[in-house]
């Protein structure tokens, strides 16, 4: 038995409403206590001095590539960066290859995840066979062998009986159905988004109604079916407001953010760098706005990182040849840390979209700090200062939308289960 | 000037510097020995990832007429190709020494991005549908030939301006010089939030022409259109096609440019084109003398 | 725009100190006797103009030829063909260091073919000038002779090159400058500074 005391740390348990200095003391893989000490002598005692305790972040949307394209990132280098950013639970999404769409491959990854993870793995298991649109994957298999949501992810379902049915069947076996909202046709062509700066660049553009078109057919297919679905990477007002509305109606429907959106927009794109190209892509600033009151009353459940590695050699072509996407588990918590900084969110508020709302999304285990529960937690130091350097993070892609940035607060220790899956070193490496 | 990337980077000030050169360089072309020493033992590598042959041609001439050795890689005749990264593209021409490398690319941003990877400055002969500087450059100073100055000009660009690089060039150049820009074209190729550009959208020939001194009609160009951006090539012509009739509505006196090559009969008719007022072929000319200018000054360093 | 224009081009200084400091070596008088005594020397050794022309060199050379010229041509009767050439192009440190002066237009309205060219400049120093402008005519034909007139000579050549006609020898140092300027009064001087 291993008895760990954090004492002197700032404790932030959504889930209770606790916010105040205290000790959390861990044993073995659970919690023992919150607030005060339990009974019995710690092997060892960390001294928090003042820094921030939280519930480890659960990642809704993230891109691990294995099994296929391991030269992008595995279920453990993914992991450990995921561990790095103060995430101790990660839903890798089915885009692998093979794609993740039968049992087999779920247990897969599962065992995988089991041999190699340092942060515990939830799979996501395809929606229809091969994310072709078509014909529904088997769900209740996928279910039964371990898938918590089902997604197409980016290879949307334009069918929408196809949607339809997907999202009556996974209501029956009750899971969500995870939806990348983007009208592909729409779309077209489209790198960036269709505003004044895509124009300036001579960039195809892609306007935010082909991703509120699609959810507001999505959220109408929710309210048929009565099934759980979850909006994706919301990038765009509308999508905003058509999500606040459905949610008012009583539709079950929870969303996500990305950290990029919530911070960056499309003039990002003005310098040609595709590690500014993702889908849905950066939009204007009015459309940043409404995120970050979407994140701060409620409307969007959770930050979700969408992390997805491509190696150098990859985004390093023409801009409309780059793949979309960029790694995020290293840079969520400071880039979400500047709503705390803002005011927009409370510290208590942050741990919620960060760690306990994404858990209770896909009710998982996880995400609160309560006695008896996985010892999943993260120390975090709030004001610490870095400088994101592509050599020096622990993805093995480097496609982040912050290289060069200073950014503002770090994961200092990750516990999963109770065993230290990230501390950050002397100066201030892995 | 470093590069010579788009006239969005450009003050004023460099694009009169730019013209004010180039007038010495028209003078080399008109003489019997049309060439200078300036740039003797120097190397231009006209990268051109995207057929073109006048664009090419002008800049080559223009590199011999200051005795530069021009050398053309072109896609088909390199190694050069889709699979390669730009890392290794700017690698590969670094290697071959160039003084300067001129890059046209189907794709927006490959200049810029390749010009942070090398060492040369580089010249964006058109890339995509983002600029097309040179020619910007030599449609300002033709229009400067006949008019003066283009301040309080009323220059009407009509076409497809979603896709045209020569369109935003333009744009942002003659407002630069202080003239008034109208683009018009169907609403279909029309990019969104142009007006940020400093320009007055028009959605009809006769709302654009009306007044103009200046008319410059953009290529239709089929093979960049990925959508049914407009339904015929007739209807095209009968709606945005410049001809006699319609050219009647600008000023009596207006110029009309084209960027070449022309489709006659489709977005400028035969007998318009052929015309007094257009100065497609003085284009043509003052090409060279701008690409030599531009060569000229950006082989000096960063003065 | 304009191309430039010789005649406001002509004699303007850079700085401020060029345009009133300094020695003044050759006043309007002394500049009218030199630019007279020239053209006499011209025609002693071009005897009736025969196929004579001046280019001056840009810019200095052009209020310098224009006073020649308006002499030869009463000497000799006639007007004498006159062209401006700018050497920009051909300044060997151009080509070899690539510093980038703005480059003005050159004016070439006739053939030097067989001519006898006199290249006209206001001061004569390294020789470099004289290199470039040779090298520039050469562009334009093949002269019978190319003769060089200037109204100061300063000294210091750093080239082979001979003076045929010139106003006035001014022994300077090699840090000092001498410039050709009008003066508010628009009359012309010669300066060392």
């Amino acid at each position: 038995m291993s008895r760990v005391r954090i004492q002197g740390a700032r404790i932030l348990d959504p889930a209770t409403g606790r916010d105040e200095l205290g000790t959390v003391d861990l044993v073995d893989d659970r919690i023992e206590a919150v607030g005060r000490e339990s009974a019995g002598v710690p092997d060892q005692v960390i001294e928090a001095g003042g820094l921030w305790l939280m519930p480890g972040f659960v990642d809704l949307h993230a891109h691990l590539r294995e099994p296929g394209q391991e030269y992008k990132e595995d279920i453990e280098t993914g992991t450990r960066a995921a561990a790095a950013g103060g995430y101790t639970t990660v839903c890798c999404m089915a885009n692998t290859d093979p794609v993740n769409d039968t049992p087999a491959v779920t247990e897969y990854i599962q065992r995988r995840a089991r041999d190699s993870a340092v942060t515990r793995v939830r799979v996501i298991a395809a929606a229809t066979q091969g994310l072709r649109g078509e014909i529904m994957s088997e769900m209740a298999s996928l279910a039964h062998a371990g898938a918590v949501a089902f997604s197409d992810d980016g290879a949307v379902i334009m069918n929408a009986a196809v949607m339809r049915r997907v999202l009556e069947y996974a209501r029956g076996i009750g899971r969500p159905v995870i939806a990348h909202c983007e009208d592909l046709h729409l779309r077209g062509s489209g790198v960036v988004h269709e505003g004044a700066h895509a124009t300036c660049c001579g960039l195809p553009g892609s306007p935010a109604e082909a991703e509120t078109a699609m959810v507001a057919r999505d959220l109408e297919l929710a309210r048929l079916t009565g099934a759980h679905l979850h909006v994706a990477h919301v990038s765009a007002a509308r999508s905003v407001e058509l999500i606040r509305e459905a949610k008012a109606a009583g539709v079950r429907v929870t969303a996500e953010v990305t950290p990029h959106h919530l911070s960056l927009t499309d003039e990002a794109v003005r310098g040609f760098d595709t590690n500014f190209k993702m889908a849905p892509p950066l939009r204007s600033a009015r459309d940043r706005e409404a995120l970050r009151e979407g994140l701060a009353d409620g409307t969007l459940d959770c930050v979700a990182t969408d992390h997805a590695p491509h190696a150098l050699y990859e985004k390093d072509v023409e801009f409309t040849a780059a793949p979309f996407g960029v790694v995020g588990f290293e840079t969520a918590l400071p880039v979400a840390l500047e709503l705390v900084r803002e005011e927009r969110l409370t510290p208590l508020e942050l741990a919620d979209r960060l760690a306990t709302r994404p858990a209770r999304v896909l009710g998982i285990p996880g995400g609160t700090l309560e006695p008896g529960g996985p010892a999943d937690l993260v120390l975090v130091d709030p004001e610490r200062v870095w400088k994101v350097d592509g050599a020096r993070l622990t993805s093995r892609s480097k496609n982040s939308a912050f290289l060069g940035r200073e950014l503002r607060g770090r994961a200092l220790r990750t516990w999963v289960g109770g065993r230290i899956a990230f501390a950050l070193g002397e100066e201030g490496a892995p | 000037m470093r590069h010579l990337l788009g006239i969005e980077e450009m003050s004023r000030a460099d694009i009169e510097r730019v013209l004010e050169t180039s007038e010495a360089m028209l003078e080399i072309s008109q003489r019997e020995i049309k060439r200078v020493p300036t740039l003797r033992g120097r190397t231009v590598i006209n990268v051109f990832l995207e057929a073109s042959t006048r664009t090419r041609v002008s800049f080559e001439i223009a590199a011999k007429r200051l005795s530069a050795d021009a050398i053309n890689v072109t896609r088909s005749g390199s190694s050069l190709s889709k699979a390669e990264t730009l890392a290794d593209m700017a690698r590969n021409l670094a290697a071959m020494s160039a003084d300067v490398l001129v890059v046209r690319d189907s794709t927006a941003g490959v200049p810029h991005m390749l010009a942070e990877r090398v060492r040369v400055p580089v010249v964006n002969a058109g890339d995509g549908c983002h600029e097309h500087p040179t020619q910007a450059l030599l449609d300002a100073f033709t229009l400067r030939q006949s008019l003066g100055s283009l301040e309080n000009r009323v220059i009407a660009i009509v076409g497809d301006i979603s896709h045209s690089r020569v369109a935003r060039s333009d744009i942002h150049c003659f407002t630069k010089l202080g003239a008034e820009v109208r683009v018009a074209g169907p609403p279909t190729m029309m990019p969104a939030g142009i007006e940020a550009l400093g320009v007055k959208p028009c959605f009809s020939l006769e709302q654009a022409l009306a007044g103009a001194d200046v008319i410059v009609m953009l290529r239709i160009q089929q093979e960049r259109l990925d959508g049914a951006l407009f339904p015929s090539i007739r209807e095209y012509a009968r709606t945005f096609g410049l001809t006699q009739r319609t050219l009647a509505l600008a000023k009596p006196d207006a110029i009309v440019l084209h960027p070449g090559p022309i489709n006659r009969g489709v977005e400028i008719a035969s007998d318009v084109a052929d015309a007094e007022p257009s100065r497609i072929l003085d284009q043509v000319t003052n090409g060279v003398a701008v690409r030599m200018a531009v060569l000229y000054l950006l082989t000096g360093g960063a003065n | 725009m304009s191309p430039a224009d010789p005649q406001h081009a002509s004699a303007t200084a850079a700085s401020t100190a060029e345009a009133t400091g300094g020695r003044v070596v050759l006043d309007a008088q002394g500049i009218q006797r030199a630019t007279t005594r020239i053209a006499h020397e011209i025609l002693e050794r071009n005897p009736g103009a025969e196929d004579l022309c001046l280019v001056a060199i840009v810019r200095g050379g052009q209020p310098v030829a224009e006073l020649v010229g308006k002499q030869l041509a009463e000497l000799a009767g006639r007007a004498v063909p006159a062209g401006a050439l700018d050497i920009t192009l051909y300044r060997d440190d151009v080509v070899a260091r690539g510093v980038r002066p703005m480059p003005r237009p050159t004016r070439m309205p006739f053939s030097v073919e067989g001519k006898r060219v006199v290249l006209v400049d206001d001061v004569m120093f390294t020789g470099r000038t004289v290199r470039a402008a040779m090298d520039a005519v050469l562009d334009f034909g093949r002269p019978a002779a190319i003769q060089v007139a200037v109204l100061v000579d300063r000294g210091h050549r750093e080239l082979p090159i001979k003076v045929d006609f010139v106003g006035k020898n001014i022994p300077t140092s090699r840090v000092e400058r001498v410039v050709l300027r009008a003066r508010p009064d628009g009359e012309l001087e010669v300066a060392v500074v």
